[in-house]
């Protein structure tokens, strides 16, 4: 949970204009199965799930798994019905999350 | 012994046939000696795969950035006993007039490794950051391959995105001439338990498949890479240790004078080719 989650979508869209969203971690995915220079298992750290709200409202998740490779890479598409701040949150494992919020302007 | 004598042979005609194309076609090398490849020098970046290029092309994308924009903070911070931060002497990094000092990092990774009057001997830019860190801000040396460095490294190799290498090591009366003959030695020569030399890969089989991995030419344009093997970027010197370690020699450490040496002579064996800024490969 090192750097901010990049966010990427755009800024101004018109109304049923279908938005692509990317958005890119800064996360080691640690699988736990492997092993350091001692032979002991790094324990498993990942994030396993992504949800992007709209007004509260969730309009996109995803539940990650430990096959996920580091630095998840997620791209999905949106379509812009009115303006205002979409929110990007992360959890791992233990709980803890880090969120990104961007605003959109639907015209 | 037949088998040598006759692959000798061959070669010593090969290497023939080699340099009397390069002589044809002068501007392959510019320099004093011919380049191997005479004038078909490509980057690995020719054979990865599109979806791997496209990591490449959109800085968005590329995973190693999120790294590179945490070096630009580390760059914008000041540290050590002098109290001074990297844009304090050379400006913001992306400044094309360098600052204070007139030093930009726009050219920096294209012209590296520089011949270092000092320490007669050449030197890197992680060598140089680490020089820079000691002697002007008085703070400690990052290690090799540490986040910080290799973040620091990416962010100075994307401000000479697109600048050719034009070394004139190959020249004997350039300072870092006998390094570089020294790294055409090391490239050129057999090692390890597999008795291969860097030529045997990179060379000879160019463009060949090892496994399921073709072979590209071994440039260093695009370092510091982010691996996807690795999930992390890596220096140079790491692909180094793990091209040995692959023929089961033994690697030299991390800024060491025999991977100095080699990293000057790839300079030269991919003169022309691009700085990638931080690449992607697999």
């Amino acid at each position: 949970m090192a750097k901010k989650p990049r966010v990427k979508l755009p800024k101004k869209a018109k109304v049923g204009d279908v938005i692509q969203v990317k958005t890119l971690a800064s996360h080691n995915m640690e699988t736990g199965n492997r092993k350091d220079k001692k032979g002991n298992k790094i324990p498993r750290l990942i994030l396993n799930k992504f949800v992007c709200s709209f007004k509260g409202a969730e309009v996109f998740s995803a539940n990650m798994h430990p096959s996920v490779s580091a630095h998840p890479y997620i791209s999905f598409f949106l379509t812009a019905k009115e303006s205002g701040s979409y929110e990007f949150t992360w959890t791992d494992d233990n709980g803890k999350t880090m969120s990104v919020s961007k605003d959109i302007a639907v015209s | 012994m037949n088998f040598k004598t006759i692959t000798a042979a061959i070669a010593v005609v090969g290497a023939g046939f080699t340099l009397a194309a390069c002589t044809m076609d002068g501007k392959s090398s510019g320099g004093y000696a011919e380049n191997p490849y005479g004038d078909d020098v490509w980057s690995g970046y020719e054979t990865a795969t599109p979806e791997t290029r496209a990591m490449q092309d959109d800085d968005f994308e590329n995973p190693g950035m999120p790294m590179y924009d945490a070096a630009e903070v580390i760059y914008n911070t000041a540290d050590g006993e002098a109290g001074v931060s990297c844009a304090d002497c050379h400006g913001a990094v992306d400044d094309a007039a360098g600052g204070r000092k007139g030093i930009p990092m726009k050219g920096v990774a294209a012209t590296y490794p520089a011949f270092d009057v000092e320490d007669k001997k050449p030197i890197n830019i992680e060598l140089r950051i680490n020089k820079c860190r000691t002697k002007y801000q008085k703070a400690k040396p990052f290690k090799y391959e540490s986040d910080a460095m290799l973040g620091m490294t990416g962010l100075i190799a994307k401000q000479s995105r697109g600048m050719p290498r034009m070394t004139t090591a190959d020249n004997p009366s350039d300072a870092l001439n006998p390094f570089w003959k020294k790294g055409e030695e090391f490239y050129y020569q057999r090692r390890g338990q597999l008795d291969m030399s860097c030529k045997h890969c990179h060379e000879d089989n160019a463009l060949n498949y090892v496994r399921a991995e073709i072979l590209s030419q071994g440039q260093s344009n695009g370092f510091p890479t982010y691996r996807l093997k690795w999930q992390k970027p890596g220096s140079l010197h790491r692909r180094f240790r793990g091209c040995n370690k692959n023929i089961r020699a033994q690697p030299y450490g991390y800024g060491s004078d025999e991977y100095l040496a080699l990293e000057t002579y790839l300079a030269w064996r991919g003169r022309g080719l691009p700085i990638e800024g931080p690449s992607v490969r697999k």
